[in-house]
């Protein structure tokens, strides 16, 4: 039985593809777009153009970077605000060249230092979230690997949310569910059961749609469902699925009355 | 890990792990007077409360409970208050939250950590939506999210401007992934009020964190705070634990945001009355040109 703290663990393993692999094994012909255009680039973030089998999209990523050089140059998939702008200039162009917009969520949190919050880490993720939510063409997210709070939740609003099978995504890392509310870090793994994490968990919770197994056919298969989807929203009235995106979220949440 | 058990390092003040019930430098319950945190002034209880709950002597604001604030900002006797008993349920059944909730329910009186309603102001009205410092430090749950999303739908409705107050650490983790869907649930209501051209006002009080400041907190078209609040996406611990070294005196205080450029003003809170008032008129009356 894979328990969630293994499905942590295997989300986090050094070998595993980041999302300039996706990138490479989805799409063909990959332009990038580089820099905020107010601040400076991030290499936390990858975006740009692509061809998906023929037809050309946007791409915005998280890329945390596989040696050990790379995850420092890529400050471990950790996006400060000018990542997450660049990744705005990158949905507003899909929307404004009415290309559908592939989102690659891998990244432990938004980067909390003290330049991050300079620059307003908080404003970024909420101009983001506002943007995705009225974004007039369609968007599917796909989480690669970690999914850590608002700094994924900021490339993850979308008419479909995908995930591979030991991505993990959650309001708060286990860490920092143990530290922060039982101040035991021992207790890490109890926090990644307790928070209900896995992707099987989300899809219970209808917050995901579907979920990829990683095996041989993992990108294949991606490659051929994200055509359909594309497709089939692409052919959906525009007004529709925005209606349909909101209705989405619009009845996540338990509550009493 | 065993250097901190050994309590060889001092935690560093986290203000946001305060008892909720207590606040930063509130007096406690029943108590006459108090000193205060900013001119160490002991202050009468009695003399703070008449006060808008600010020291009188160099300004330092005290947190401010969320019926206090409604009764501060809005006409006398015009608050009506909306999806009243509204409450979070434990969708996780995460461990120890059924009686953490209940404690907060007994501990403020209030179903959940945020209060809905419409009012008027200098006869005006508006919506306005308060989030509650003594109920689990305003922490944003699915019953938070879904108060605040249907206020803005009632005020879209109504063709009403809305005004809120945000204090919160942050998402509320017991509820898990449902509370972080509510930063997209909330950005959605606003986005669709927003573009129906309406006035969404924000005041941000301290402290406001996490989830929240990432989401409706910096969605307003003008956005205030108070002076000194705490205002920040990460709080002070985790970034000092991940950067290994101490905060700058004064960082992420609203004074800063205001100098980042993130804040359109700070607003003291025996003025917000007022400010709010020339904000919603002003925001209101763009008729006037049309109709010469």
């Amino acid at each position: 039985m894979i328990g969630p703290w293994d499905r942590v663990q295997a989300a986090r393993a050094q070998d595993r593809p980041t999302a300039r692999d996706f990138i490479d094994r989805l799409l063909t012909g990959f332009i990038p777009l580089r820099g905020d255009k107010r601040f400076g680039e991030d290499l936390a973030v990858l975006a740009g153009a692509a061809y998906l089998n023929g037809r050309p999209l946007m791409v915005a990523a998280l890329e945390r970077g596989r040696s050990f050089q790379e995850k420092i140059e890529h400050n471990f998939g950790m996006a400060q605000p000018e990542g997450y702008r660049k990744t705005l200039r990158c949905m507003q162009q899909a929307e404004k060249f009415h290309l559908p917009l592939l989102c690659l969520v891998d990244t432990s949190g938004a980067y909390p230092g003290i330049g991050a919050e300079e620059r307003g880490q908080g404003e970024a993720i909420a101009e983001n979230l506002i943007t995705l939510m009225g974004l007039r063409t369609p968007v599917v997210s796909l989480l690669i690997g970690e999914g850590g709070s608002g700094g994924a939740l900021a490339l993850a609003v979308a008419d479909r949310v995908w995930m591979l099978e030991n991505a993990w995504y959650s309001v708060i890392s286990p860490e920092g569910c143990a530290s922060i509310l039982w101040k035991d870090p021992a207790r890490t793994k109890e926090a990644a059961e307790s928070l209900h994490l896995t992707a099987q968990d989300l899809y219970g919770f209808q917050v995901i749609e579907r979920i990829f197994p990683e095996d041989d056919t993992l990108f294949p298969a991606l490659k051929e469902a994200l055509e359909r989807e594309f497709l089939a929203l692409s052919q959906t009235d525009i007004n529709t699925l925005l209606e349909d995106r909101y209705a989405k979220y619009r009845k996540l949440g338990a509550v009493l009355t | 890990m065993a250097i901190f058990k050994q309590g060889l390092f001092k935690r560093p003040n986290n203000p946001l792990e305060q008892d909720a019930s207590a606040g930063a430098a509130a007096p406690g319950r029943g108590e006459l007077w108090l000193r205060c945190k900013g001119c160490k002034r002991v202050l009468l209880q009695e003399e703070l409360d008449k006060n808008d709950q600010v020291c009188p002597g160099c300004g330092a604001h005290f947190r401010m409970g969320p019926r206090p604030r409604i009764a501060s900002i809005a006409d006398e006797g015009s608050f009506q208050e909306l999806f009243v008993g509204m409450r979070s349920a434990d969708p996780l059944s995460f461990p120890g939250y059924k009686d953490k909730l209940d404690k907060a329910r007994r501990q403020s009186g209030e179903s959940e950590a945020v209060i809905c309603g419409r009012a008027t102001l200098e006869q005006k009205p508006f919506c306005l939506f308060v989030m509650a410092q003594n109920f689990m430090m305003g922490s944003m749950g699915c019953a938070v999210g879904e108060k605040i999303t249907l206020l803005f739908e009632y005020a879209l409705e109504q063709r009403l401007p809305v005004v809120g107050f945000t204090v919160s650490g942050g998402a509320r983790m017991q509820e898990g992934i449902l509370s972080l869907m509510q930063m997209a649930k909330v950005s959605g209501a606003i986005r669709r009020f927003s573009d129906a051209g309406l006035l969404y006002v924000c005041v941000l009080t301290d402290p406001t964190t996490g989830g929240v400041t990432a989401s409706f907190a910096m969605q307003a078209d003008v956005t205030l705070a108070e002076p000194g609040a705490l205002i920040g996406f990460a709080g002070p611990r985790v970034i000092e634990q991940t950067i290994r070294q101490k905060l700058p005196q004064g960082f992420q205080s609203a004074e800063f945001l205001l100098e980042k450029g993130f804040l359109d003003a700070i607003v003291d809170r025996r003025e917000q009355r007022d400010y709010l008032s020339r904000l919603l008129a002003l925001y209101g009356e763009a008729d006037k040109w049309k109709n010469g």
